[in-house]
């Protein structure tokens, strides 16, 4: 794994909201093809983190680099477009839309057609629309959401809406995937109903990086772990590794006082 | 595919033959004159529908489009009278002139004028619709909700003052004998009696045209891009959409509307005045896309051809602006999602029944 250049190399990064340090020069990289997962407890900056990689805050210091593209500094829209997909944790999904529309916005980025081609609804334009309805298909196959694709996103399961997201993401056949606390609300149930799916993708060759909070989770499918705690990176390796880690067993074991 | 096209465009074809229909109806009953306020419910439709676009697609509420009619109306207003017979000789004229910009007719006084062909002063108001969008939407399009209205409300009103208080823009008078816009060698846009049913005709082919090409943007990337932006802007931007661009180009769109609807208005009755441009105009625009059922454009076209044909006929008397303010007050309490949407007949339902529960407990 090593002997892959990291797809994604994050620098001292660092937030501070007015006196609040957030997160403190937190580095790591994530190497392509693999599952990275970003855990602490509730308020250690993992959900921070998330944000300034996504670009919806500018962090304070430090830098994040993809594929040697800087992202800091670049707004959601451009992160993106550079190919990194985020999910999030309190779902924003367009209510006003079908399910089949949801997925559709995530291929967004794989589209050109602008404001002109579509009110003349050129040949090319068409062409376009008809191939990303056949490309994002198979997801929602995949999520078995076909039967729904009409009905209107606000109309489902807490559990669906989270498929929708995550098929969202999907569609734009991302460089990479951004999940934000992906089990957050599911039951046991679809919680490893999860876990399969997110193997898969790893098993198609996809690069994610997780933020969660659900344990056995993240165990099960990563393959390398940061931990933080009150912003500060305290441990990073292996499922195994991190398991062991006596710092990180006391933070989640015998933090009652902390 | 095809057939979803085919569906698409039903709703066009049917409008097309309610055209048809009703002119036959005001043939055979003989009350063509009606003609007249259906032809000037056309052009506020069109600035109507492009309101729905910003608003009831996009989410983004503009309290100026009367401001943008007016730019459309006094543009043209402006260009088309200057009169170019004594000054023929002087360089723009001349360079007009060479261009074959400058036409000729004769007033109702029998002197002949010369003036600024109206297609200039089409592209002209459009150009000037769209710049004026641009400059006051990037800034103001990064307000949301109450402070977008506001701001919004805020250019109306300066659009408003600045007609008022400006000489060449007539002041409270407004400009009048502003001449026909001959579109084509035997058709022309003016209010001539003897060329109504022509004009209705067109008013609603420009109409269709116009529905048209929003239907198109609808189904489109861009037109999902801006109702994901109405649903969750953030989850927009997630995916890649400029949401800010996206806003600012809409916002234009809507603005082009008005300003074409705003420049064949003054062709058709011959002058404008500063009332087009009021508050009162704008707040109009918007309960009709409230009443229409915000992202609907179909709504919004039936709601604007029925309330401008009443009100034009003088049906709501002195209370016309009190009517619109009534209507929209109403759907904001009781139906703020907007009148006509599929969901309505169940919420109704919904409605009566909780009131016949309540009446129950008793």
């Amino acid at each position: 794994m090593e002997t892959y250049a990291p797809l994604m190399k994050i620098d001292k990064l660092d937030k501070y909201f007015g006196g609040l340090h957030a997160v403190s020069e937190v580095s790591f990289d994530v190497h392509p093809g693999t599952i990275k997962a970003v855990i602490g407890p509730n308020g250690a900056g993992k959900t921070t983190m998330f944000n300034m990689i996504a670009g919806f805050f500018p962090p304070t210091s430090g830098s994040v680099r993809f594929n040697d593209v800087m992202l800091t500094g670049m707004k959601p829209f451009n992160v993106a477009g550079q190919g990194l997909l985020r999910t999030f944790q309190n779902l924003k999904v367009c209510d006003n839309l079908s399910v089949l529309d949801n997925i559709l916005l995530g291929h967004h980025t794989r589209s050109r057609s602008g404001f002109g081609a579509g009110m003349l609804s050129t040949r090319k334009s068409r062409i376009e629309e008809r191939r990303a309805v056949e490309q994002v298909m198979p997801l929602l196959e995949w999520l078995s959401i076909v039967e729904m694709k009409d009905t209107l996103v606000g109309n489902l399961s807490f559990g669906e809406q989270r498929s929708v997201e995550l098929a969202r993401a999907l569609a734009a056949d991302p460089a990479m995937l951004l999940l934000d606390e992906p089990a957050a609300g599911l039951n046991m149930h679809e919680t490893e109903e999860l876990a399969g799916r997110i193997s898969e993708l790893k098993a198609q060759g996809r690069t994610i990086l997780i933020v969660e909070h659900d344990m056995s989770l993240v165990m099960d499918i990563s393959d390398e772990i940061v931990v933080l705690n009150f912003g500060k990176k305290i441990a990073e390796g292996s499922p195994a590794e991190i398991q062991n880690n006596e710092e990180v067993i006391r933070i989640y074991l015998g933090g009652s006082d902390a | 595919m095809l057939k979803n096209r085919m569906k698409q465009y039903t709703p066009v074809a049917i409008l097309a033959a309610a055209i048809l229909l009703i002119q036959l109806i005001t043939l055979i009953s003989g009350t063509g004159y009606l003609l007249t306020q259906l032809t000037m419910s056309a052009w506020y439709v069109l600035a109507a529908v492009g309101l729905c676009m910003v608003m009831g697609y996009a989410g983004q509420i503009s309290m100026g489009q009367a401001g943008f009619f007016a730019i459309g109306g006094y543009t043209t207003a402006v260009l088309s009278t200057i009169d170019f017979t004594d000054r023929l000789s002087g360089g723009l004229p001349r360079l007009l002139d060479s261009m074959h910009m400058l036409i000729t007719r004769e007033t109702i006084y029998g002197d002949t004028m010369t003036y600024l062909t109206p297609w200039a002063s089409l592209i002209a108001a459009i150009l000037i619709a769209a710049a004026a969008a641009l400059i006051v939407g990037i800034p103001v399009l990064k307000l949301k909700g109450h402070y977008l209205a506001m701001a919004t409300m805020g250019f109306g009103i300066i659009i408003n003052r600045v007609v008022l208080g400006t000489k060449a823009f007539g002041e409270a008078d407004g400009i009048t004998n502003v001449p026909p816009f001959k579109v084509l060698p035997f058709f022309e846009v003016s209010g001539d009696f003897n060329i109504r049913i022509g004009n209705y005709y067109f008013a609603w082919l420009i109409v269709i045209i116009a529905m048209v090409l929003l239907i198109n943007l609808i189904n489109s990337r861009s037109g999902r891009a801006l109702k994901a932006l109405h649903g969750s802007e953030e989850a927009a931007d997630a995916m890649g959409v400029n949401t800010a661009r996206t806003k600012v180009i809409i916002f234009m769109i809507g603005a082009v509307f008005a300003a074409a609807a705003g420049f064949f208005m003054t062709h058709y009755n011959g002058g404008i005045g500063p009332s087009e441009s009021s508050v009162v105009k704008s707040v109009r625009y918007v309960s009709i896309v409230a009443v229409g059922g915000m992202a609907n454009i179909w709504g919004t076209l039936m709601m604007g051809m029925v309330l401008n044909f009443l009100s034009l006929r003088g049906v709501f008397g002195h209370f016309d602006d009190a009517v619109f303010g009534i209507i929209l007050v109403l759907i904001m309490m009781f139906m703020p999602d907007g009148f006509i949407r599929k969901a309505v007949f169940y919420d109704i339902r919904n409605f009566v029944n909780r009131k016949i529960i309540k009446r129950g407990d008793k």
